[in-house]
């Protein structure tokens, strides 16, 4: 087909806007506000203060990410059993809360755990029943930032592993079973091994979503436990360090390329997607 | 046997259950006479009203509409185009420019947002309505040509090539043969720009100034406290979400067939 | 194909006001000007009631600290027509030639404005900026989670309110209020003075007493009686205070920091005729009145106060007493010494 020049308008877009606008970046990670070239930019980033954030948000990404899988697997797994009926709908009520912005999402959490919100409200009257003092506070901590994280990218996790397992050879487990091997047997030698690719598939979903997270943290967690995505923020929209918002920007570019190379390595393409 | 089957249903509606209740308090509050976020106070349509009255919220509809819309158009052209070219290439210069895409599906939503607000700001772009649309539109692209290219892979060649055989010029080829094979795929395409724009809220929120869709509108709001009619509003981009996802679904299982 | 056709005609048809927005006619004047300014800081009926007028339509967007608005401007590529800074912000945006000199001419209105707030030290001549609103900063506190009156920044690193204290995410006012409460000025360059400081905050944070940071959400977190205190601005504590009867507002024995909002013109701004009009009309009396009743700020127009009478002029917090403004000081542009300022900020933060 001669088709080839089709694609040039195509060429050029993203070649203004994505090859050069990352290139920028690069460009300002590595100069001073005048424009002299610099390494100072990444030095800094090696400052106490900001590794404790990327080691925060590196803990509580790899945390979200577990408890995805731990609650995603045994969801997924259900799912595709043979003899579930109307898993169609089933699976699409996965696919809905993905698809909402996660605003919204997040924002429905806030009027929850406030002080006299539904969750709040609730859990401190049960308390009081059982004759304790009822001043809970759910909001605004450690652990409400990481629910609205789970909650968010929950659904990332069930749909790879659902897909993955619902390809999953029903001769093998069969065969299996003739042989001989009970059902936590066929789990853990048959199944789980041939689920792995839909495991880093989803976790590879969530994680990079979860690294990279801002605006939760401020809204749940009172902007108390900032993440890298918010102190990128910070240098763009009130530091004002362009440079150095920039250099953090390449460094997290650098992270997830690096940690999705190692995932793409054990998990293959086919593992499923959310399309 | 059975038991184990209850068992095991609960579980994944438990995690639904999970997913789904702070959206069902959105929507069962948005429509609660009591502005207290605890007590049922009567049914009121009240704040669907106040809703439809704030000129400031209809004006980020707009705009929302307006974007996506037209960012989505624009990306389908230009990725469909992108794919039916690429299709053809050596394996050279195609993988370049999938690599593209990657990179871009790859990049963190803020550094996309901030890389374009550099980009526009160097260019000496004013922020606002066009640049939010060109960054919507980079965006989606990837997405469209990833939904179109399957479906190139999929198609027989030969009918096109036949068809050139037979007399038929090399549009003509393209119109009647290559465009209703992959239709289905650039109709997957656009409805997934046309949500992605719809629902951004990082990307625009770097890329425009005084022009504020719905996300950017929300996030304002919310930050400054909670209003049942952000409950009304989110209920109805809900709503909407989920009319889209039906389509999809229905369209697509339609073509397929 | 033809499927897209429609919805191609549709888009356009959905873009056509953006279009002619881009193609103003040559003799017709630009008819809209943009503002920017603090979330929930002006009455929104004033937009129609200027418009109704002058047919220019008002567009409302928002900063949230002064610094984000500084950068904003600073950058360029934005188009605002009005800007609301703080004095010391205004300071800055002269220094760096952000602002175009008002033409007084066009403001006959500013004669409303009190004589001592006509020549604010920021801009001596209001040569940049004209006043929008001023007052203090201070303690919200809910009565019944208290006990007694709170006279003290003290009370904001009490362990007895351990998880009750907002703090605001804004460098200057957290930074401001803990220079007081030490006894420093507020406006301090000396890096011994400021590490004090830092480290009151950063103590004041790891011992648990701060709920959240924030700055729009203060108000309606402490009418929800979410938190005990809550540190912030006198127009704010009225509003709060009017919506639930167990706040109360104080100004520290300590000494704060009293402020003035300005209205500027930002350099870039399209449309400075429209923007004149419409500074001038936020200071007639009427609607300065009108304004200022909404958003429960203290108006810096005589007459202005004149109309809202008794009820506002005798309110202490909304007209604060010669005494408590002799403990309070204005806030300065601080220069250099901004970076550390920022990286103190940076540094309680990431605390």
């Amino acid at each position: 087909m001669k088709t080839k020049p089709f694609a040039a308008p195509y060429a050029v877009w993203m070649l203004l806007f994505t090859i050069v606008p990352i290139a920028l970046v690069a460009a300002y990670s590595f100069t001073t506000a005048d424009g002299a070239l610099t390494l100072r930019n990444m030095a800094n980033f090696l400052d106490p203060i900001y590794i404790t954030v990327l080691l925060r948000s590196l803990g509580i990404a790899l945390l979200c990410t577990l408890i995805c899988l731990l609650v995603g697997y045994p969801a997924a797994y259900v799912l595709a059993q043979k003899d579930f009926d109307k898993k169609g709908v089933l699976v699409l009520l996965f696919v809905i809360p993905m698809w909402m912005n996660f605003l919204l999402r997040t924002y429905a959490w806030l009027t929850l755990l406030e002080s006299n919100g539904l969750i709040t409200s609730t859990v401190n009257r049960v308390i009081e029943f059982f004759g304790g003092q009822g001043n809970v506070r759910l909001l605004y901590n450690y652990g409400a930032v990481l629910m609205g994280m789970v909650y968010n990218y929950l659904p990332f996790m069930v749909l790879p592993l659902y897909t993955s397992l619902s390809r999953l050879d029903r001769r093998v487990v069969e065969a299996a079973e003739d042989l001989g091997a009970n059902r936590s047997q066929v789990f853990l030698r048959v199944v789980f091994p041939l689920s792995v690719p839909g495991i880093f598939s989803g976790v590879t979903m969530v994680f990079m979503p979860a690294i990279t997270t801002f605006v939760i943290s401020r809204l749940l967690g009172g902007a108390q436990f900032k993440l890298f995505g918010d102190l990128i923020e910070q240098q763009f929209l009130f530091t004002g360090n362009w440079n150095f918002g920039s250099a953090m920007s390449l460094i997290m570019m650098v992270l997830l390329l690096l940690s999705m190379s190692i995932m793409n390595r054990y998990g293959d393409q086919e593992g499923g997607g959310i399309f | 046997m059975k038991s184990a089957g209850f068992f095991k249903r609960g579980y994944v509606y438990l995690v639904l259950a999970f997913l789904y209740m702070p959206i069902l308090t959105l929507i069962v509050f948005s429509f609660n006479a009591s502005k207290s976020r605890a007590v049922w106070g009567g049914f009121t349509l009240d704040w669907y009203r106040a809703l439809f009255q704030n000129s400031e919220i209809l004006n980020a509809l707009y705009v929302t509409l307006a974007v996506a819309l037209l960012a989505a158009v624009t990306a389908t052209f230009i990725g469909t185009l992108g794919a039916i070219g690429m299709f053809s290439m050596k394996n050279g210069p195609k993988s370049l420019l999938l690599a593209a895409a990657n990179l871009s599906m790859l990049t963190p939503d803020i550094v996309i947002g901030i890389s374009l607000m550099i980009l526009f700001l160097f260019a000496n772009l004013p922020l606002g309505f066009g640049t939010m649309l060109l960054a919507h539109v980079s965006f989606n692209v990837p997405y469209v040509l990833f939904s179109v290219l399957p479906r190139l892979k999929q198609m027989n060649g030969s009918a096109y090539e036949a068809a050139l055989d037979l007399g038929a010029t090399h549009w003509q080829a393209i119109r009647k043969i290559v465009l209703p094979e992959i239709m289905p795929g650039i109709l997957t395409g656009f409805i997934l720009a046309f949500t992605l724009s719809l629902d951004d809220f990082v990307i625009s929120f770097f890329t425009t100034s005084e022009v504020q869709n719905l996300s950017i509108l929300v996030y304002s709001m919310a930050r400054r406290g909670i209003h049942p009619t952000i409950n009304a509003l989110s209920t109805l981009m809900f709503v909407a979400i989920v009319a889209l996802l039906l389509l999809v679904n229905r369209k697509s299982s339609i073509l397929e067939r | 194909m033809k499927k897209l056709l429609p919805l191609l005609l549709c888009a356009c048809l959905l873009c056509a006001p953006f279009l002619s927005g881009c193609t103003p006619a040559a003799n017709e004047k630009p008819s809209s000007i943009t503002v920017f300014n603090w979330e929930d800081y002006i009455n929104p009926e004033i937009f129609d009631l200027f418009e109704k007028e002058t047919g220019i339509k008002v567009t409302y967007t928002r900063f949230t600290t002064n610094e984000e608005m500084y950068l904003r401007l600073d950058r360029g590529g934005v188009n605002y027509d009005v800007a609301f800074p703080s004095d010391y912000m205004i300071e800055r945006l002269v220094k760096n030639d952000l602002l175009l000199p008002l033409d007084h001419e066009k403001l006959p209105e500013f004669k409303n404005t009190y004589a001592w707030l006509q020549t604010p030290d920021y801009d001596p001549e209001s040569k940049y900026s004209v006043p929008y609103m001023w007052g203090t900063v201070g303690i919200l506190y809910n009565t019944e989670m208290t006990d007694g009156e709170i006279d003290s920044w003290g009370a904001m690193w009490d362990a007895k309110y351990l998880r009750n204290v907002l703090m605001m995410d804004s460098v200057r006012d957290s930074l401001g209020i803990t220079l007081c409460y030490l006894g420093f000025d507020l406006n301090t360059r000396d890096e011994t003075q400021l590490a004090a400081a830092a480290e009151m905050l950063k103590e004041q944070k790891r011992s648990g007493v701060v709920l959240a940071y924030g700055v729009d959400e203060i108000k309606d977190k402490m009418v929800n009686n979410e938190a005990a205190l809550g540190l912030v601005w006198s127009g704010d504590a009225i509003t709060s205070i009017d919506l639930n009867e167990g706040l109360a507002f104080c100004v520290p024995k300590e000494g704060s920091n009293v402020w003035i909002d300005g209205m500027v013109i930002p350099r870039s701004s399209k449309n400075p005729e429209g923007a004149l009009a419409f500074i001038n009309f936020m200071m007639r009396p009427e609607i300065a009145a009108m304004n200022s009743e909404y958003i429960g700020y203290s108006t810096p127009n005589e007459a202005a106060m004149a109309i809202l009478g008794a009820e506002y002029s005798e309110n202490p917090i909304f007209n604060p007493p010669a005494e408590v403004i002799a403990r309070c000081k204005f806030f300065h542009d601080v220069e250099d010494a901004l970076e550390t300022y920022n990286r103190i900020w940076e540094e309680v933060m990431n605390e």
